[in-house]
């Protein structure tokens, strides 16, 4: 039988059985570690240690694939730089101990990125990576992050690093387990991204020893030690029926009784553009522009802007593709627009309110879109985030009328937008729903700390209560609300949003074929029936349960 | 000594892959090179923090310095790097 098995959230889904690879977490230099008696003894060691991370690294990116060997390579050059080892060095004169030296010769180069914004700014993870890395070899503890995988592993941390993620050996990662994290976060995109099956916030996960078999079932968030003969099975058997039922359907979504919802894909740049350009999906939901300004130190030119548009439009043909318009503020500033610091950034000048305090920043970005719309012939709609009142979904409509668009719409994240969707979407053509920040203000719970997991859970039957809302006020309208959140890819909440009246859903695209699978079994009436089971519910929990025990066993036999 | 002016083509900067790829071409030269903006301190070239921490951005014009045998050829193919948009060639 089974050995224990730990309880997370799921957050990408299908199942995978591996041995457990553990990633270390970054050790800090003691605090107790002696001036060096030495200097230059002192100065060899960290020379040694920044020589065996450069090798190290060398060798990983060797062997890493293509998106990899880049990111290695450059990572290995910082190791190796000569200017990283003489500030060290002069550290060391200065008395502190090895370690201690090369960690306030990192703080230095770290604080001069941090100072220069965007990208450069980014590539702190990198340099403090090199750092940890050194720092380890110096003290003789195993490196931090990932080790190079020889077969499939199933990855355990903590938390993952961008970094980390981003370098991830996609040929022998087939599960990824995390104690923290939350369903929003980096590790979870990511793994949605990949089509890598994932649990978060599994309590006690670094404790499981390294080497350790483990099955790891994203759809259900359960990770079970040892697993049996019998559970390995189920999971066979489940693999392989979704593999062949998700095969079986394709095209544009719609229900069993031919109710069309489109079925879209969230990207976030050029490369993500192309990918899903060549998937099954009726367009783009969701295109996040932010890429294109924060690592810029003035606005770019409106033909520079149209440029990266062209390239973002072109693989989609005919096919929509909805921009959102820059979502920029105090935790994601500009360099060529900030507002200055804000306790709140959240709740801050963001989004539509920062564009509203400069309005050249939606207005160059706009004719932009315009002109690459124009020269690819896409079908080009603009949405603005963090519209509240209808009063700014006017202002934006007009904006967007003015630059010669044909369709302006708002995201609906905040509450207030929901509630008064009736008054709101009068103004604009259409309405596409953010369930991740209207999760987050809806609960008033923080998106980014994975202990408010629960409470941001898109079940939450507030949340629906909200969504139903702002379905209702586009019923009124006769203007069509999509959903380009995370929950648009879960293949019950996709038929609890049908059944609320949601026209479209936009999600990574692998999730996309398991969602047209779930629509092409129910009825719009049993979504219906769906959508009051969950609203009906007590709890989160509880709503999915409901769902759950009443939709089609073939779509839950392969969940 | 020799020395060039040229304008940044990389649409993201100088920074992580374009700034590895300058940086190695300049090792590769074998000679002391150095990057900067006109009237300010230059860094090495062959420092990948040096380069990164100078955070030259799109369009922005720095000069190159390089001494001894080849340094003219050698700034040449080096201008000729910074020319190109390293970061949309990533594919």
């Amino acid at each position: 039988m089974s050995g224990d098995t730990r309880h997370g959230v799921g957050v990408s889904p299908g199942t995978a059985v591996g041995p457990v690879v553990q990633v270390a977490p970054p050790v800090r230099p003691p605090a107790d570690e002696p001036a060096p008696d030495d200097a230059d003894a002192a100065t060899s060691r960290v020379l040694e240690s920044l020589a065996a991370v450069a090798v190290d690294l060398d060798a990983r990116a060797a062997a890493a694939d293509e998106h990899a060997k880049p990111i290695l390579k450059a990572t290995a050059m910082i190791a190796r730089d000569k200017g990283l080892a003489k500030a060290a060095g002069k550290h060391i004169a200065a008395g502190l101990g090895p370690a201690h030296a090369i960690e306030a010769a990192v703080a230095e180069y770290a604080a001069q990125f941090e100072a220069l914004g965007g990208y450069f700014a980014e590539r702190v993870a990198d340099l403090k990576d090199v750092g940890d890395r050194a720092i380890a070899h110096v003290l003789g503890v195993p490196s931090p992050g990932v080790p190079p995988l020889t077969g499939p592993s199933v990855i355990v941390a903590v938390d993952l690093a961008p970094a980390e993620t981003a370098t991830l050996d996609r040929a022998h990662v087939v599960g990824i387990v995390t104690a923290a994290g939350g369903r929003t976060s980096h590790t979870a995109i990511l793994a949605a991204q990949m089509g890598i099956p994932a649990v978060v916030q599994v309590h006690g996960a670094t404790d499981i020893p390294a080497g350790t078999t483990v099955a790891v079932d994203g759809d259900a968030g359960a990770v079970t030690l040892d697993p049996d003969m019998d559970l390995l099975e189920a999971q066979r058997v489940r693999r392989e029926r979704r593999a062949a039922a998700l095969a079986g359907v394709s095209g544009p979504g719609a229900t069993s009784d031919g109710h069309a919802v489109a079925l879209l894909a969230n990207i976030g740049g050029v490369d993500d553009a192309v990918a899903a350009g060549a998937q099954d999906v009726e367009g783009v939901g969701l295109f996040r522009t932010e890429f294109l300004y924060l690592s810029a130190n003035a606005l770019p030119s409106v033909e520079e802007q149209a440029d990266v548009y062209r390239k973002v439009l072109e693989p989609f043909g005919s096919r929509r593709v909805v921009v959102r318009t820059l979502d920029a503020g105090a935790d994601k500033p500009l360099a060529f627009a900030n507002l200055g610091e804000e306790e709140n950034p959240a709740l801050g000048r963001r989004g539509l309110r920062l564009c509203q305090a400069k309005p050249e920043l939606i207005d160059s970005q706009l004719s932009a879109l315009a002109l690459a719309a124009r020269e690819t012939g896409a079908d080009v709609r603009v949405m603005a985030p963090m519209v509240a009142t209808a009063e700014e979904a006017a202002w934006f409509a007009s904006r967007v009328r003015a630059a010669g668009l044909p369709k302006a719409g708002v995201m609906i994240e905040v509450p207030a937008a929901a509630l008064r969707s009736r008054h709101v979407l009068a103004e604009v053509d259409f309405g596409s729903l953010g369930t991740n920040d209207l999760a987050q203000y809806t609960m008033a719970a923080d998106r980014m700390e994975g202990e408010l997991s629960d409470l941001l859970d898109p079940w939450q039957p507030a949340v629906l209560d909200v969504v139903a809302a702002a379905c209702e006020g586009g019923a009124e309208t006769g203007k069509p609300v999509g959903v380009c959140g995370e929950s648009a890819g879960d293949p019950l909440l996709a038929l609890v949003l049908a059944g609320l009246g949601v026209s479209s859903l936009s999600m990574a695209p692998k999730k996309v074929p398991a969602v047209r699978f779930a629509l092409s079994l129910h009825s719009l009436d049993k979504c219906r029936e769906l959508a009051a089971l969950a609203r009906d519910a007590r709890s989160a929990a509880d709503a999915r349960e409901a769902v759950r025990a009443a939709a089609g066993e073939e779509l839950t036999a392969i969940l | 000594m020799s020395q060039r002016t040229v304008t940044i083509a990389s649409s993201v900067g100088l920074h992580a892959r374009p700034a590895a790829l300058f940086v190695e071409a300049a090792q590769e030269t074998g000679l002391d090179v150095e990057i900067g903006r006109a009237g300010e301190d230059a860094v090495d070239a062959t420092s990948i923090l040096g380069v990164m921490a100078l955070g030259a951005k799109h369009g922005e014009e720095v000069i190159l310095t390089a001494e001894g045998d080849g340094a003219d050829a050698a700034l040449e193919s080096l201008v000729a790097l910074l020319s190109r948009d390293l970061d949309a060639e990533e594919g």
